[in-house]
């Protein structure tokens, strides 16, 4: 018998403190923490972020409208009020990670440029094709030298 | 249930048989009733008092009806509902456990567990009493006792993204891992 390495999937659990994004209903792309695990499909969650763009009051939330984040509020008590998970929230500076993160950046973009114009669309492919062309030569150029 | 919406509400009804010369003050009696509005709410209020009681709309009156709203809407609790339930073959007590927000949450989630399990409607089910169970050890179903257990966690292993439905020839296949 061969030795099977077994590893455990790092998954992202629904558990309290865990960051969500949501993305369904009428809080879509709001940021909040899960506070308590109401039931295997629902979670109450609460979000308190000073930027109000993200920032969405404390409710119950079917878990199939939300996307659970890789940050986690290590230390957040289960069904704590919303001044606690305020300061917890501030303390882990969980916005500022959010709006760093690859993911949080992407939104914006796309968010961006759905609201840009045809004309404004057009110079961003104009702006993209110089900047792969400067790419592309600046390689050429490596290559020619390593020889 | 949707949140911040919920198809019944919580009433407490206070009605008396009509004063007469032999009882110029007929006792009180109160019922918290679940109901989706007022008209609905006396209704019940009558059709249990009747039972009860030998007071009929026709000779008492509703003195008071006003809601009655949740101390903690906020707040995630355990309910015990007993109930007592007319099947199609007889009548039977249960006992159920929910956990809710609201004790109108807990009711409205009864109906629809009882709809969905036993396919009953609303007028064979008589909610008798509806308890918060402040004490873990109070809970006694298998399924809400599941849910309290310290540090609950559990992934979410398999997510069909609804995006990825729309279309029907898309160029990569739909991760479903995170």
């Amino acid at each position: 018998m061969g030795d099977a390495e077994i590893k455990a999937s790092s998954w992202r659990l629904v558990e309290v403190g865990r960051i969500v994004l949501i993305h369904g209903g009428d809080a879509a792309g709001k940021l909040a923490t899960i506070v308590e695990i109401i039931d295997h499909k629902r979670a109450l969650i609460d979000g308190p972020a000073t930027d109000t763009k993200i920032a969405v009051p404390r409710q119950s939330i079917a878990l199939a409208q939300l996307i659970l984040t890789p940050l986690v509020l290590e230390k957040l008590p289960r069904g704590a009020r919303t001044g606690v998970v305020k300061a917890q929230w501030e303390k882990a500076g969980i916005e500022a990670k959010w709006q760093e993160s690859a993911w949080a950046k992407k939104r914006s973009q796309k968010e961006k440029r759905r609201a840009l114009t045809d004309f404004e669309r057009f110079k961003v492919m104009r702006l993209k094709k110089q900047a792969g062309f400067q790419v592309k030569t600046s390689l050429a150029k490596l290559k020619a030298a390593a020889k | 249930m949707e949140p911040g919406y919920c198809r019944l509400t919580e009433y407490q009804v206070i009605g008396r048989h009509l004063p007469s010369e032999a009882n110029p003050a007929p006792k009180l009696y109160r019922m918290r009733i679940f109901a989706p509005n007022t008209v609905v709410a006396k209704s019940r209020f009558w059709y249990f008092l009747m039972k009860l009681r030998k007071v009929k709309k026709a000779n008492g009156e509703i003195v008071s009806l006003n809601v009655i709203h949740e101390k903690r809407p906020m707040k995630v609790k355990n309910f015990g509902i007993w109930i007592r339930y007319d099947s199609r073959s007889g009548t039977h007590n249960m006992y159920k456990e929910y956990r809710e927000m609201s004790r109108t949450d807990a009711v409205e989630a009864l109906y629809q567990d009882m709809a969905a399990r036993h396919r009953s409607r609303f007028r064979s089910v008589h909610i008798l009493k509806v308890v918060e169970l402040e004490k873990t050890d109070d809970v006694k179903r298998p399924y809400i006792k599941q849910l309290l257990t310290k540090d609950l966690k559990f992934p979410l292993p398999h997510r069909v993204s609804k995006a990825s439905g729309t279309k029907i020839f898309v160029g990569k296949r739909p991760s479903t891992f995170y």
